[in-house]
């Protein structure tokens, strides 16, 4: 058996990874995949403390995070396809038009 | 049991109509117009007979119960009305003057753009003055009170984008507006001290206490400040300054408003206060001098007015002092009486005046009068009624009710009696002044005209010739200067004072030896009357060049009278300018400008340069944005965890 420790480990590493990759990349699709990265963290430490306890919400829970995450996919990646044809790069620093 | 008399509908009525014409008046035709303001006007006349021919039947006081008003802990106010002898006259006036000058306002204002408004107006002022008049208690006594003032507000400013009449309507307001000050002050005290407004109520805890002889208590100070209401609405020393001013209105509106009804609302309030009255004799010392030197100042401003309706406007300022006078002596019943004759002849007089300004065409200076008499024969033969009624000459009405003053006031102090006496002097000598300088010697207008102007001869109404009004407006002339002959006979051995003897309480019964007195008295009052008359012959027809020699002889003196004792001025320069300049240079400079407004600026500054600052975290950057979001869960995390040792 596994302890629980390793697959927490795991899961910090994964959203650590996530969360530096957004910090850092300025291309849209990287910054885009390092969120999912850092979902799927999270959701190995669900299913981690759903085994630990036996306690099904827990994996009911990653199904609805899934789900999201897919649904996200797609509309981002629609926005992301038409950000590009209007503006033709992906480089975050050059979407500025909020800017003051 | 008493029947029903349904007393509502008759304040009710003449709301509706001024309902019906001011929403719908203005797409109505002029008849129809006329139809409705007459219709609703007379109805409440018809019911006013209606119930004066019920009147003996009843059980006085009638009360009639409509609805809550107000609840509060003990205090109660109701809509509910009330009807004695007093009312009863009241009603009777309102209503019955009030409808013949609805009658005569056909024809004076049937050519004016605005007629619908004026005649919703003239309805709106019958409903709060009835409801004035039939109020069964304080609060109500005071909606109407607030109501009147506000129709003749409306009503003197009626011809609004005249500057001077916007101006003497707004004069009227606030000049009434101090005077409804003191009479809140007392409903207050009322309120107090007695736990109700309602006038049986409140006269009942009254009556048994006893006068407050030596010094002033609380019920001197009710009813001084009642006093100060009344001088507000019945234009007394020292608030008489707007009634002048408010012949800027129309003139059915100055005969309704300003001389028949709204302004004797003050000597109707007192009379039916007589009894917080009665027990306060400084108060009533109070009324009786300030109607006594009122009714001379105003008498002797009035002798040299050259406007024909400044004149009146005077006299009835005058007329009203007598009122004043004689509940200051005690003689409510004597001032109410004078109230009802003055209603009619003085009414007469400014409808009459009315027609001969209708006749000039707009004119009301009267040295651009003069030998109307063979023009308007029908009105110079009503205001000549009026004139004799109101100077004081038996038998027609002002005779009977000024003697009846003069006489009850001789009993109190032959001070009173004395100015009473030179006053009705004076009173004689302008009217039949005016009435020298309206219908005799030559006509001066269309000459004036003439020369002065060229060819602008044409340019008001249907100048030329002098003509004779309309009948729909001689009608009212002719019914009022009926009344005003033969109205004083209900004062004929004393009926009057005994009809309203219940309400008001019997006067003294006259001492046999006295008898003689009274005809002498009586005797004097027509003497100076008559003398009046003789000297305002002399001067004004037999002698024409006379008064200005008088005049140049008494200088500054003539001067000062001319300009009404500069009592305007006087006011202007001590109250109404400082009040100006306070609120200009303290108010607005200092305390508007440089706190509220500053504060409100500064506040607004102020947020614009911490969101100046703050705005640089805004960058539109969106790895910034991401920057923070982490660096926010990273110190929630971090506050977590702490708390969680902890």
């Amino acid at each position: 058996m596994v302890p629980l420790s390793y697959y927490l480990l795991l899961s910090g590493f994964l959203f650590g990874c996530g969360v530096v990759g957004f910090l850092i990349k300025r291309n849209i699709i990287t910054i885009f995949m390092s969120i999912e990265l850092m979902l799927n963290g999270v959701n190995l430490s669900f299913v981690a403390f759903a085994a630990h306890w036996h306690a099904l919400a827990g994996q009911v829970f990653v199904f609805f995070v899934m789900v999201v995450a897919a649904a996200e996919a797609a509309v981002g990646l629609a926005i992301i396809i038409a950000v590009y044809r209007t503006r033709e790069t992906l480089n975050v620093d050059q979407m500025n038009l909020l800017k003051l | 049991m008493n029947p029903m008399l349904n007393l509502w509908l008759i304040p009710v009525l003449p709301l509706a109509g001024a309902a019906i014409n001011g929403f719908l008046g203005r797409k109505s035709s002029r008849p129809a117009v006329t139809t409705v303001a007459l219709f609703f006007s007379g109805a409440a006349f018809a019911m006013a007979l209606w119930v004066a021919m019920q009147f003996s039947s009843l059980s006085l006081p009638y009360h009639e119960y409509v609805a809550h008003w107000i609840r509060s802990g003990s205090f109660s106010v109701d809509f509910a009305f009330y009807l004695d002898q007093l009312s009863l006259v009241m009603l009777l006036v309102v209503t019955g003057v009030g409808f013949l000058i609805h009658i005569y306002a056909v024809g004076y204002m049937w050519d004016d753009p605005s007629y619908y408004r004026f005649f919703s107006y003239l309805n709106l002022f019958m409903f709060f003055m009835l409801t004035l008049v039939l109020a069964n208690n304080y609060l109500m006594m005071f909606i109407g009170w607030e109501g009147v003032g506000l129709a003749s507000y409306l009503l003197i400013g009626f011809w609004f984008t005249k500057d001077s009449a916007a101006s003497a309507g707004k004069k009227a307001f606030i000049v009434n507006r101090i005077g409804d000050f003191g009479f809140l002050i007392a409903l207050f005290l009322l309120i107090k001290h007695f736990g109700s407004l309602n006038f049986e109520q409140v006269f009942q805890q009254i009556s048994p206490i006893s006068p407050e002889t030596a010094g002033a208590g609380l019920l001197t100070a009710i009813g001084i400040l009642l006093m100060v209401g009344a001088c507000g609405k019945s234009a007394q020393i020292p608030l008489y300054i707007w009634l002048p001013d408010a012949m800027e209105g129309p003139t059915p509106v100055s005969a309704l408003i300003h001389a028949a009804t709204m302004v004797t609302a003050g000597v109707y309030m007192v009379a039916r206060s007589h009894v917080i009255f009665e027990r306060a004799p400084t108060a009533l010392t109070v009324v009786a001098i300030i109607g006594t030197l009122t009714a001379f100042f105003a008498a002797t401003i009035g002798i040299a007015q050259t406007d024909i309706k400044k004149v009146l406007a005077y006299s009835t300022v005058s007329q009203l002092g007598y009122m004043f006078m004689a509940c200051g002596v005690g003689a409510f019943s004597a001032g109410i009486f004078h109230l009802m004759t003055h209603a009619f002849f003085k009414g007469l007089l400014f409808l009459a005046a009315g027609s001969v300004i209708h006749a000039v065409g707009g004119e009301q200076d009267m040295r651009k009068m003069g030998g109307l008499r063979s023009y308007v024969p029908w009105t110079f033969l009503t205001m000549g009624i009026a004139t004799l009624a109101i100077a004081g000459v038996p038998p027609l009405a002002g005779f009977w009710s000024k003697d009846e003053i003069l006489w009850k006031a001789y009993q109190v102090s032959k001070v009173y009696w004395g100015i009473g006496v030179i006053t009705a002097f004076i009173t004689s000598f302008y009217m039949f002044r005016l009435l020298y300088m309206t219908f005799f010697g030559d006509y001066h207008g269309a000459q004036v005209d003439a020369h002065g102007h060229g060819s602008h001869g044409g340019d008001a109404h249907g100048h030329g010739e002098p003509h004779e009004s309309p009948a729909v407006m001689l009608a009212p002339l002719l019914i009022l200067a009926a009344l005003s002959l033969v109205g004083g006979l209900v004062g004929w051995g004393n009926h009057f004072e005994h009809f309203l003897a219940p309400v008001l309480g019997a006067g003294e019964a006259v001492e046999g030896a006295s008898r003689g007195t009274e005809l002498l008295l009586m005797g004097v009052s027509v003497a100076v009357a008559l003398l009046g008359w003789w000297l305002a012959y002399v001067l004004y027809y037999a002698r024409p060049e006379l008064p200005q020699k008088i005049a140049d002889a008494l200088g500054g003196f003539y001067q000062t009278v001319v300009h009404k004792y500069y009592v305007d001025e006087i006011y202007a320069a001590l109250f109404v300018k400082p009040l100006i300049d306070g609120s200009t240079r303290i108010l607005w400079q200092e305390v508007d400008r440089k706190i509220i407004d500053a504060a409100v600026n500064d506040a607004g500054e102020g947020a614009r340069h911490v969101s100046d600052e703050a705005r640089h975290m805004q960058s539109g950057n969106l790895r910034s944005y991401a920057g923070w979001i982490a660096a926010g869960s990273a110190v929630v995390i971090a506050f977590m965890i702490w708390m969680g040792v902890r």
